[in-house]
């Protein structure tokens, strides 16, 4: 039996290219693991029929000659990604039964490389949350302790690849949603510089914001999924071209006024640790102040609203989507809407309808925007200074459900992976090992914009140490 | 900000709460403005706002779509014709 769990893209492209093993083995091994851990889990909300079939597809690339590190790897993929012909619901009963027409950009990259697509990812409807918690199909559970949260909106990304359900998965990141699930089960989640993959065919939540990245078990793999899914895509006029180039960076800044309160001390001891031991591999570490950052959670608590009461003003019933008839077309609106809908994913467009509103657009909107451009200053200047900023990706370790209830507590568990899609930088986080109740902590790195490629270099520094 | 101002925002946003929901919502909303309400106190140092912003145009060439409008329509909830259907407006 094929350890899954423990398989990395370099291991398994070289037992495949080898013959050792095919793909069809991969992909069986990965089912069985489904078999016997998704009904407690709940981190896939579908296993895609033809699974077996793609992975004989691939194992003909590769008998032909195909050479490519994807081909014949199970991978699984977000539920607000669209693959062609799928269902694709952001799991939201809005969308339950709604089928994708067209491929994303990435999935496109991916499939040409002959990924297998295993299935879709449980997360929080529309990517809203910190915990699975607002998945209209259940939550996704912690597989080093069920009794806890893996973490969100990518929590069903998360934990597919922390359990051996695929060797990697494809998450967003809107506010920490691929970096503080990766963090909560002990595995690599990276955010690009906003620009650096497209977000052609992924579903919207807030544009200015959102990123696709790879959640893997290394930095290497994370590479490795990061360099196919890169580049320039006419269809999103954001995205563009990355340097490629690696220069070696030592230098780190540690904003020491952030890390002061609300941190679990555990979490800060491991931190301090990972620190050290980065010095002793020839790094640098530099005490830096960000003074604009501490505001990026406020400045995110309007942006992000404000983007998601006009991303989600399409989901209206009409042209797709859940419908619910009432007496005229607006109430029918409502009504869908209504339905359709879960309780945070109305709060959050209340939220946005408010400070967009006429009154509080200028103090609220037009404030944060203007907050947002002293943060991207912010870290500007800093990395003229210092090569990486790093800090806990979390302030605590995976939460038990419902720890959560008032919806600002669970908002502050994303203080630290904010600021880097405020300031649209890359970012990461890596598993440093366990709390003594056997919880994962996480280390985040942030790199200067479009040098993404440094983040996978300090990582395998930081993967040195483990 | 009280339970009206909560109803006119999702009247606004066609959306509706039920009597418990509004509870909550005006509670929540209360705890999230008054976390934001920090970036009022903010000093920002006098920057360029804009953006260099630029139209990204392509030219205008009828290019062969991968997806169709059948495809498209049939993800209609409600549809007759090439046209998708609603209930009267007013």
């Amino acid at each position: 039996m094929i350890d899954i769990k423990n398989l990395t893209i370099e291991k398994a492209s070289v037992m495949l290219q080898n013959k050792e093993i095919t793909s069809v083995d991969l992909v069986s091994a990965c089912l069985e693991n489904i078999k016997e851990k998704n009904g407690e889990l709940n981190a896939l909300l579908e296993v895609f029929g033809d699974v077996l079939d793609q992975a004989k597809k691939a194992d003909e690339m590769i008998a032909s000659g195909n050479k490519g590190k994807l081909v014949g790897i199970p991978m699984v993929i977000k539920d607000n990604i669209l693959i062609n012909g799928r269902k694709v619901s952001a799991s939201s009963k809005m969308l339950e039964n709604y089928v994708a027409s067209y491929d994303a950009y990435v999935i496109k990259k991916l499939r040409d490389a002959g990924v297998v697509f295993m299935g879709r990812a449980n997360m929080d409807e529309f990517a809203m949350g910190s915990s699975t918690e607002n998945s209209a199909y259940g939550p996704t559970k912690n597989p080093y302790d069920t009794s806890r949260v893996p973490g969100g909106s990518s929590g069903g990304s998360a934990v597919a690849v922390a359990s051996g359900m695929c060797i990697v998965s494809l998450g967003t990141d809107t506010g920490g949603s691929i970096r503080q699930p990766a963090s909560f089960c002990g595995i690599v989640g990276m955010k690009p510089s906003y620009g650096g993959v497209s977000r052609s065919g992924t579903m919207a939540m807030s544009s200015s914001l959102d990123q696709i990245g790879p959640l893997t078990k290394n930095a290497e793999d994370a590479k490795i999924i990061f360099d196919y899914i890169s580049g320039k895509d006419e269809m999103d006029s954001t995205s563009i071209q990355l340097p490629n180039s690696i220069e070696s960076k030592k230098v780190i800044g540690i904003p020491r006024n952030w890390l002061k309160e609300g941190i679990d001390t555990d979490v800060m001891q491991n931190f301090e640790e990972q620190i050290e031991k980065l010095k002793k591999l020839g790094y640098e570490t530099k005490d830096i102040d960000l003074p604009y950052s501490k505001y990026s959670l406020a400045v995110y608590y309007i942006l992000m609203p404000a983007e998601v009461s006009t991303n989600l003003s399409r989901l209206d019933g009409v042209r797709y989507g859940l419908r619910k008839e009432g007496e005229t077309m607006f109430d029918s609106f409502k009504k869908s809407r209504s339905l359709g809908f879960g309780l945070e994913t109305r709060r959050r467009i209340i939220l946005g309808t408010y400070v967009l509103s006429h009154g509080y657009y200028d103090a609220y909107y037009n404030k944060a925007w203007k907050v947002r451009h002293a943060i991207e200053k912010e870290y500007e200047n800093i990395f003229k200074e210092v090569d990486f900023v790093f800090t806990p990706t979390a302030p605590t370790t995976a939460f038990r459900f419902g720890e959560k209830k008032d919806p600002l507590q669970m908002y502050l568990s994303d203080i630290f992976t904010v600021p880097a899609n405020i300031a649209g930088i890359p970012s990461i986080s890596i598993p440093t090992g366990f709390s003594k109740d056997g919880l994962p902590y996480g280390i985040q790195a942030m790199a200067p914009l479009y040098k993404d490629q440094s983040l996978f270099e300090v990582a395998k520094d930081i993967e040195k140490n483990i | 900000m009280e339970i009206q101002d909560v109803e006119n925002l999702a009247e606004l946003a066609k959306i509706e709460l039920s009597a418990e929901e509004k509870t909550k919502v005006l509670s929540d909303m209360e705890g999230i403005l008054g976390y934001v309400k920090q970036i009022e106190s903010v000093q920002v140092p006098d920057i360029d706002l804009e953006y260099p912003v630029r139209n990204i145009w392509r030219e205008d060439e009828n290019k062969v779509k991968e997806y169709s409008k059948e495809i498209i329509k049939e993800q209609f909830p409600d549809a007759q014709d090439d046209f998708v259907k609603v209930k009267k407006v007013l």
